[in-house]
Parts: C-alpha cells; structure tokens; sequence
C-alpha cells in the first residue's frame, strides 16, 4: 500500500545552500543583574576599500545577546585604538568600562585574512587573551564567533556557543499547501540553510554527538521514516521505517546507536535502541502506554523518556541495555520530552504550568523542579552545549517562533520567526573542526 | 559554486516536472484530504458537539464509503482521551459494514491531535486514536488488510487557531479511502 502512495514532488533531498537570508533579531526580554560593560573597538583594516566584515559588531552583538554583558554603543567610544599599545586605560576607566577588546582585520592570500584581536582587563591595565587566526573569506562571520567565544570563556569561565548553529523547522503555507523545512543556520540565526524540503510533515531533528549529522523524522512516503543526513554532503540514509510510527530519534552519546520511538504496527508506542552498524533492535519499554521521546544520558547508560502508563505523561529512566524503568518527575500532571543538561544533573522538560505548557528544569539529584518560561505553550526545550542556555519554541501572534532562556530563568530573548511556522529548535555540539 | 548551481537548477527541475505529476497523482488516489477539506469556518459550523448526532437515520451506501462527506469521514475525540464518543460510534460502524461488504475497498485512517503539549507525545495520541478507530471497523467485519493507519500528530491541523473550538477540531481520525 505504502508503495502506491510514494510522492516524487515530495521532498528534495539535496542540501539547498540559500545563503544569508534576514538575520534572526535578538531581543532581551528581561536582562541578568548587572550586565558587565565592555567596548568592543571597531577592528582596524588593513586592506583597500571597505572591510569585508564588521568583525566588532559581531563580537558584541554575541556578547550583548547572553545578558551578561552591555558592550558600549559604538558613538560612546572616546578612542578607536586597533592595538594594545594605543589603550589609554584611564579614559575607559572613567566610562565604567571593565574590558576593552582590540584588533585587526588584515587580507593575507586573496579570499583569505587573518584576523587578530587582543583583550585586556582595564583596571589592571593587563593583557587577558590575545590571538591571531585565519580565516576564508567566506568563513570570517564563523571565526567572528570564535572570537566572542574566546572572550565569552576567558571572561566568565564558561565556553561560549556563538560558533554553534541550531537545527529546526519551519512550516510555511504556500500557493500548493504546506511546505515543510529542515534548516540549519548559525546559532545567531543568521546563515540559513535549507537541508529538507518537502509537502509532508518534518519532526525531531537531532544532532549527532560530532555534528556532522541530523536526524529527524520525515512523513514524505506519507507515513513517519527515519532519516539520518549529512550535513557537508546532503546524502542521506532512511534507518527506520518499520510499520506505524518511526519517531524521536536520540543519538547516543559515542554516536553508534539510536533510541527510536516505533509502534512496529501494533499502536503501541514504545521506546528502541538501534544499533546503527549492526541494525539490532532493543526494546527497553514494555506497557501498553505511550514511551516516547527518549534521551540519553551523558555517560550513555540510561535513557530518560516519556510515559504516560500512570495516567498522564511523565519522565521516566530505563538503563539504557534494558530493565526496569523509574519514574523521574512527580510535580504536576504533565512532564513530557526530557532532555539532559550537559553537566547530567538537570532535564529541561515540557511541564504544565497551571494550564500553560512551559519549559521547565528538573534537578535529578534533588528532584525539584523550576519553571523557566512564561508562555501559553512553550515546547521543543534544547541545552546550548554549555549548558547555560536552553532554546525552545513559543507561539506569538498566532505563529511558531524560537525563543532562549538562560538556564537560571533570568535572561529571555525572543528570536523573531523568520518565513512561516518555526519549531523544534535543536542546539547542536560545539564544532569539532 | 558550478556544481551548486548545477544542483540547483536539478533541483528546480526536479520539483517543477514532479509537481504536477504529484498532483494528479493524489487526484487519482483521492488522497488529497486537505485540499477536498471545507474551509475550517464551515466545518466548524458542521461539527460542533450539538451538530454532531447523527447516529440515528442515515443511508450505509451514501453517508459510508468511498463517497463520504468529510464529515460522515471525521471521528471527533476528547482531550487526551481514545475512545470512540457515543455519537461517532454509528458512522464508524457504518463503515466498517461498508468494508466488510467491499473487500476490495482500502482506507488509510489518518489519526491526528491538538497542537498542545509536546509534538511526539501527540503523535502517540494520533495513533492510540487511529487504532481505536481500526479495532471498531475490524469489530464490524473489515478485513484487517483492508485498514492502514497514520498518526500525523499535531503536525497536520485542520484548523489552525488557538483555541478550545480549533483544538476540538484537530483531535480526529480521518477516514480515507484508497480508490
């Protein structure tokens, strides 16, 4: 049956490169207590004409978008000195400022520059970092970030996430219908690409441990299939697609199996680990309820999913060969999707919040919970890999769009939607390469 | 960026000579229940609770099958519940009485949710509906090989508010004949 219903006109597999599209917007809807002030110089350039980028607004826009930080506006800064040997201390002193950062664009090979930069701590007057890189043209925003990331850690002792991307999907109602998009862009939003594009339903992306491919669910056969695709080269392997559901893949922490949710035919949902090289099935469910929405733990050995064999949906962990499963969370009648923090002892769930759908973090050692978010239907929560900052998706205006939520509730941006409905927000690893 | 052109203009290619192959494909199969589907004004005006009791008299032959209205096809559920409601248990019967009587006839029985709550949850929501309604026509004497189903979730609304009226109208199992 399911061959007569195949659609060509389905889906485009192929990796669709679209270029900079409009830049997500990133608004701080309530700010941390006492953001630090720095001043970010407009790097110096040493070639003719313009320079290919403003390496300094995309360092501090990256900052500014954490809530940590309140780089000086561009008209405030008394002096543009592009060296450390140019700072006079004293005159940002007087501004409050507590870091200045320096450098230098410089064209090296043709397409390729070399970009320095120097940050120093103002009231000691001191040298904190100072670093030279190259970069391709065409990668200078991607080593822009790293910058900021270098100044992110070197300032507050975390590693920074500006050099990350984010995986979601959008759905857009088209002159034929619907259109589903995987895409990929940079996790300031900017840089999408599209890597799916089909009339059918597109659900779960998730990154693989290196980054180098997505997972994700696709209904282009008109029924739910797993899909695992690779990000450089676009191809792309269908690993399940058994009879009923195939859903919520989970990659496992050394990237070797999947946790699969499958009904196999029989309307029962349940949760599956698959063995990618050897295509072994392991069932690690076994009621007759929903499981679903597995997520692994950091070291691999348990897995943590939804299930509502007690009457509503709740989290529950199974280790992650078999056995018997726990119940995780307890406060409230709806506790669904976990997903582990990166330092293992937190889940970010989706909880009902007095009749809101929020986003909420459970503390597995504890075991109490705190609601992060303040939406009517918050959903889709995904850690940034420093743990620090969760994305998810949050409706406004009758629309999809993607929101972030520091980890401590504190700091909330807004990231205005671009085409159509966004959903399913997924931070990917730190870059390997 | 040759070969990304070149993949490009495949792509487009791909997808302008596919399109319209793929439409009349889904003509041909009479799978094209979002197009065929009334605009949601009117269908919110054709099933609400009140609206919905048609289980006394009507006709297998026309209100079941193949020729079906889109709502003699829609099975309407609670929140976060399964079961058939009293009012939708005739129409299901009627027809499951229909495949028993045309073996040769398929349906697709498309389960979906409302958009609350987390997207793979729901689709667990969509199938336990899908299933419930398969087990009723298998009850009534349709072959099991006659029945597919699909959960589509939340992913597949047919109204697209926010609101308990639109909710009401998402939670659903399609009934979709296969020519």
């Amino acid at each position: 049956m399911h061959k007569r219903m195949r659609p060509l006109w389905a889906l485009i597999g192929a990796l669709v490169a679209c270029g900079a599209q409009a830049e997500l917007r990133i608004e701080i809807s309530r700010g941390a207590e006492r953001p630090m002030p720095v001043a970010i110089v407009p790097f110096g350039w040493d070639g003719p004409g313009a320079p290919p980028l403003d390496v300094a607004a995309v360092v501090a826009r990256d900052l500014a978008g954490t809530g940590r930080f309140e780089p000086l506006p561009e008209r405030d800064l008394v002096q543009r000195p592009t060296g450390g040997a140019d700072i006079d201390f004293q005159d940002w002193k007087t501004l409050g400022v507590e870091a200045v950062v320096v450098g230098r664009l410089r064209p090296a090979a043709p397409g390729e520059f070399t970009i320095q930069f120097q940050l120093f701590d103002v009231l000691r007057g001191e040298q904190l970092l100072g670093y030279r890189l190259p970069s391709a043209q065409a990668a200078l925003r991607l080593s822009s970030h790293r910058v900021a990331d270098m100044i992110y850690e070197k300032l507050t002792g975390v590693p920074g996430i500006f050099a990350t991307r984010i995986a979601y999907v959008t759905a857009a109602r088209g002159a034929r219908g619907e259109q589903y998009r995987l895409v990929i862009a940079d996790a300031d939003g900017a840089n999408e690409q599209v890597m799916v594009e089909s009339r059918e339903p597109i659900m779960s992306p998730a990154w693989s441990p290196d980054g180098r491919k997505l997972a994700y669910v696709s209904f282009e056969n008109k029924h739910a299939e797993v899909y695992v695709q690779t990000l450089r080269s676009g191809a792309r392997q269908k690993v399940s697609a058994r009879p009923g559901v195939n859903g919520a893949p989970a990659w496992s922490p050394d990237g070797r199996r999947l946790a699969l949710t499958l009904s196999r035919g029989e309307g029962n949902l349940d949760v599956y680990t698959l063995d990618l090289a050897s295509q072994a099935l392991t069932r690690l469910t076994e009621p007759r309820s929903i499981d679903t929405e597995a997520a692994w733990s950091r070291d691999g050995g348990t897995v943590y999913f939804t299930s509502d064999r007690a009457g509503g949906p709740q989290v529950y962990r199974v280790p992650a060969g078999g056995g018997s499963a726990q119940r995780v969370t307890f406060e409230g009648g709806y506790n669904a999707r976990p997903r582990v923090a990166p330092d293992g002892k937190r889940l970010a769930v989706v909880t009902n919040d007095r009749g809101n759908y929020r986003i909420a973090l459970v503390d597995l050692e504890r075991g109490f919970s705190q609601v992060l978010t303040e939406g009517r239907q918050d959903e889709s929560p995904s850690f940034a890999p420093n743990g620090e900052t969760l994305i998810y998706a949050t409706r406004e205006g009758g629309r999809g769009v993607l929101a972030t939520v520091s980890a401590d509730g504190r700091v909330r941006q807004r990231i205005p939607a671009m085409e159509g409905d966004v959903r399913e927000p997924a931070w990917s690893p730190f870059r390997t390469n | 960026m040759r070969s990304m052109s070149l993949i490009l203009v495949l792509v487009a290619a791909v997808l302008a000579g596919c399109a319209g192959k793929g439409a009349k494909e889904q003509d041909d199969l009479g799978y094209g229940t979002y197009e065929g589907q009334p605009a949601p004004g009117a269908q919110a005006g054709g099933v609400s609770e009140a609206g919905a009791g048609q289980g006394a008299a009507f006709d297998d032959s026309a209100a079941a099958g193949p020729r079906a209205s889109v709502r003699n096809r829609t099975v309407y559920f609670d929140f976060d519940r399964d079961e058939i409601k009293a009012e939708f248990r005739e129409i299901v019967a009627a027809h499951g009485r229909y495949l028993a009587a045309n073996p040769g006839t398929r349906v697709r029985l498309e389960g979906h949710a409302d958009e609350r709550g987390s997207r793979e949850y729901n689709i667990g929501l969509g199938e336990r509906r899908a299933q419930a309604v398969r087990q009723a026509l298998l009850l009534q004497g349709a072959g099991a090989s006659q029945l597919a189903t699909v959960s589509y979730g939340e992913e597949r609304p047919a109204v697209t508010s926010s609101d308990e009226e639109s909710w009401a109208l998402n939670r659903r199992v399609e009934i979709v004949y296969a020519p």
